[in-house]
């Protein structure tokens, strides 16, 4: 099977059961997105498939082939890194980190939709990703401080 | 202490954490993202029953399966055959009989993890099924089938103090209880041992105490010490739960017989089975008082269930007990702690380790109190409040920053959440509103308190240690400081705290934290809220001997700026940090057992929908006894975490057992608390330094979770009027089904 994997193509002999986080863990080395449960309860395995957020760990790679997979590993422009990333670092959204490429991947998402979301609505859009260090608010300062400083750059 | 000008992220400021570029890019390996080429996948075999006799085991069909590289059993344990942090009970894998569900019973090593994994199917063990054992109470009978042969007491202590007979005018009486609570770390364990040449092994772990790991892997792989070296990898998380051994021991074994790198990584639902829990527990107590509220006497009768094998069940137990008075000055007690064995999944540390237990039966009664002699709670604590100089019913006395008549009224004062109407709010902010379940009909607020302890540090005449190593030297970019713990971070920011310390120190900007690993002498567990105290300490040791030699060189009194010309050769110190050394506890539970104390008090507010048994937590806050906060960011994140986690086990998480076999093994079933469910966390630290801590930092990572369970329950309680005795809090004891 192929998939663009962060606008490269690349190739992969996998068992048909496999799932998409599956093949990019373990066939791409594209160990970014995590595997906390994979049962598509934790978010930690966000990725984009042709744009759409989802949870790798529910899709099957098979599905993945001939289209689009976008992971945490292109969020960051080489060295530097976007004003998410830099923003969960500043507010101290980041404990252990197991659940933060897939925070990333999913506020990234959301403030692409949405450059304004009211904290109700974020709350809501990252409902389903799970951190079990930091209860949450220094994320929820993290999105509000991405949100502020992307606004500004437009 | 003596900070260089110009010299960024020393101490008390809120530095960046040294590793948030590599985590928020993804580039951070954890252990689960270990590989190495010609790996083989490992996989464990798990009882199926809490309790029964194995009668034969076949593993033919499992050797001839494709990719299989080694099965093996308990006779291929080549040394101890059993392990364990405190007595070393738990067999590495079973021979004779299996105590839990889910105990191991056999491994697998295969080219690929489905290999492994269909290999495991195809291992036939023939199983006498026995009867599990799995009430406490029931452990404790006397015709009980006997779990080991000790019998089902892990530990039964009891702390007699002044006259546990003595009379009191008010008298209330409740029994309590809370539920077996995972500690969830979003990592799932892992590790990658690779056979050496020597014939030893490199483990690559995560894990929260690399020391007490080697301790029991090197015996059981039958090597010594020096032959099995252990070196840290990424760690997801651990809130105790990666305090005993995993599948550190099968690792090894498989990479020792196969002479290949081996990786064991469990999926979520093997993490439930694989590591321990929050003991169980059920409390009953009785506090006699004066008709004006003060305390005279307690009594209390504490019972947890260990499950299956020691573990940390006898500290556990010796926490809740001899901290089941509370924080307040009590001058007469008889508080009697039991751990039991049981067929259950054993249970060990989390997060808070006894406290949170007794913290939720010894506020219930205070509310209780409080009611009973017409006072607000907040007032009966006060008045009953501990303070320095004040005596702990095991005849210690507080020396330390007891800080807990401000804690309470600090927290009382903290702004609380405005009124709001069910009419013009957002529906997810209505009790059951993001399930579209409640629509707002039947709300009540509650506004609940709790205030506890707990301590810092092992206890009980343990001696504990941190070693610390620190180079600096000089090169083209000018000074720079390396340094090395065998102490890992979990999570909680150690090795940004420890780059504080080294800037602090030594006034040098560039500091290097280098991979822990038992190349260095032991640094102790990430746990008990010590590392702060006893890695930083050492760290802080380390550093002033680097500079007392600078100063020699420089001859001067102060580090000389610039500093480069002094480090060549560079210089090194290696020094070791010890507590104030304790005791054990005498017969009658006497005696000097705990380090040093941190404090808490938690004020929930609470909504319910009393038609649904809905619930919303509108805001928390919390006061919280830092003695100084070395990071206040990274500190505010250990309190609003450690409160999520309190959170949890009062309205949500619990491990369901029938028949001792886990029924809510996944994150589908065993509910965490996510964004919709946490409020705002109002944190408040109360810096009261404490004496003899570098810097007089205490710990940070447990009060929180102690606390906020007991305030959350008494906030339902005060909405809905009813008893609530038991945590997590279900729907339908709200609505009074129970
Ligand atoms: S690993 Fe995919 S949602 Fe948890
Ligand atoms: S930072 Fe550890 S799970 Fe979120």
């Amino acid at each position: 099977m192929r998939t663009n994997v962060n606008g490269e193509w690349r190739e992969a002999d996998i068992w048909p059961g496999a799932s998409l986080l599956t093949l990019l863990r373990d066939a791409f080395g594209l160990t970014g997105s995590k595997n906390a449960c994979e049962q598509g309860e934790c978010g930690s395995c966000s990725v984009w498939l042709d744009g759409e957020l989802v949870c790798a760990c529910l899709v099957l790679a098979a599905q993945a082939h001939d289209r689009q997979v976008r992971t945490v590993e292109s969020v960051a422009d080489g060295q530097r890194m976007s004003a998410v990333q830099d923003a969960f670092v500043e507010a101290g959204a980041v404990q252990c980190g197991f659940c933060t490429p897939g925070f990333v991947v999913a506020v990234t998402h959301l403030l692409a939709q949405d450059p304004n979301p009211n904290e109700v609505q974020v709350r809501e859009a990252l409902s389903g990703n799970i951190c079990r260090c930091t209860g949450y608010a220094k994320i929820l300062d993290a999105v509000t401080l991405a949100a502020s400083r992307l606004r500004e750059d437009r | 202490m003596k900070t260089k000008t110009g010299v960024r992220g020393g101490i008390g400021q809120s530095v960046r954490r040294v590793d948030g570029v590599p985590k928020v890019k993804g580039e951070f390996e954890y252990a689960s993202d270990l590989r190495r080429d010609g790996m083989l996948w490992g996989e464990t075999v798990r009882s199926p029953h809490p309790h029964a006799r194995i009668k034969a085991i076949d593993i033919r069909a499992a050797l001839e399966s494709p990719g299989v590289r080694a099965v093996l059993l308990a006779g291929d344990v080549p040394g101890k055959k059993t392990y364990g942090l405190d007595a070393q009970d738990q067999p590495v894998l079973a021979w004779d009989v299996v105590r839990f569900a889910g105990e191991p019973v056999a491994l697998v090593a295969a080219e690929q993890p489905e290999q492994a994994k269909q290999a495991a199917t195809k291992i036939v063990v023939d199983y006498e099924v026995l009867s599990p054992v799995t009430e406490m109470e029931a452990a404790l009978q006397a015709d009980a089938p006997k779990l080991h042969p000790q019998g089902n007491v892990v530990r039964q202590l009891r702390v007699i103090h002044g006259d546990p007979e003595a009379e009191a005018e008010v008298w209330v009486e409740g029994t309590y209880e809370t539920g077996m609570q995972d500690q969830a770390p979003l990592g799932p364990e892992a590790g990658l041992a690779v056979p050496a040449e020597d014939g030893g092994v490199d483990l690559y772990i995560a894990t929260q105490w690399l020391h007490a790991d080697l301790e029991q892997i090197a015996p059981c792989l039958n090597l010594p010490p020096e032959k099995v070296r252990l070196n840290l990898s990424g760690v997801g998380g651990a809130f105790g739960a990666r305090e005993d051994v995993s599948m550190q021991i099968h690792a090894c074994m498989l990479a020792l017989r196969t002479q290949r790198p081996v990786k064991i990584a469990y999926g979520r639902q093997e993490s439930f089975y694989g590591h321990v829990h929050r003991h169980p527990s059920r409390i009953w107590m009785r506090h006699g008082a004066t008709r004006d509220g003060k305390l005279i006497n307690v009594q209390a009768k504490l019972l947890v269930d260990g499950g299956a094998y020691t573990s940390t069940s006898p500290a556990v137990i010796g926490n809740a007990t001899t901290f089941a008075a509370g924080p307040y000055a009590v001058p007469n007690a008889r508080l009697e702690g039991t751990a039991v064995f049981t067929n259950n999944p054993p249970c060990g540390a989390m997060r808070g380790f006894g406290a949170v237990q007794a913290c939720f039966a010894y506020e219930a009664q205070m509310d209780k109190l409080a009611r009973a002699v017409n006072l607000h709670p907040i007032e009966v604590r006060l008045k009953n409040a501990l303070k320095t100089g004040d005596v702990l019913p095991t005849g210690q006395r507080v020396t330390g920053a007891a800080p807990v008549r401000d804690l309470l009224s600090r927290c009382a004062a903290l702004p609380m959440p405005p009124a709001e109407s069910p009419l013009d709010r957002d529906r997810m902010l209505i009790p059951g509103g993001a399930g579209n379940v409640g629509h707002g009909e039947a709300l009540t607020r509650g506004v609940g308190f709790a205030a506890g302890y707990k301590n810092l540090a092992y206890s009980e005449g343990f001696d504990d240690s941190s070693e610390a190593w620190v180079r600096l030297s000089v090169d083209q970019e000018g000074p720079l400081a390396e340094v090395k713990t065998a102490a890992v971070d979990v999570g909680q920011g150690l090795d940004t705290i420890v780059t504080q310390v080294v800037r602090t120190e030594l006034g040098v900007q560039r500091v290097l934290v280098r991979q822990p690993d038992t190349a260095i002498g032991s640094a102790g567990s990430s746990s008990a809220s010590r590392q702060t105290m006893m890695t930083g300490g050492a760290v802080q040791l380390a550093c002033q001997a680097v500079r007392d030699e600078v100063l020699r060189r420089a001859g001067t009194s102060i580090i000389p700026d610039p500093l480069d010309e002094y480090l060549r050769p560079p210089i090194e110190a290696t020094r070791v940090f010890r507590h104030r050394r304790t005791g054990k506890l005498d017969a009658d539970g006497q005696g000097d057992p705990h380090v040093s104390f941190a404090f808490g008090a938690a004020r929930a507010v609470v909504e319910v929908d009393t038609e649904l048994g809905l619930v919303r937590v509108v805001q928390l806050a919390v006061s919280q006894d830092v003695g100084r906060a070395l990071n206040p960011q990274s500190v505010r994140g250990q309190i609003e975490g450690g409160s999520a986690q309190g959170l949890g086990l009062a309205l949500m998480e619990e491990i369901e057992l029938k028949d001792g076999k886990i029924r809510n093994a996944s994150f589908t079933d065993y509910l965490l608390p996510t964004i919709l469910d946490m409020p705002p966390v109002v944190s408040d630290l109360v810096e009261e330094p404490e004496p003899g801590l570098p810097y007089g930092a205490k710990g940070v990572g447990e009060p929180s979770t102690v606390v906020v369970p007991a305030a959350i329950v008494a906030a339902l309680r005060a909405a809905t009027g009813r008893e609530l005795p038991r945590a997590p809090v279900k729907p339908d004891e709200l609505v009074g089904i129970r």
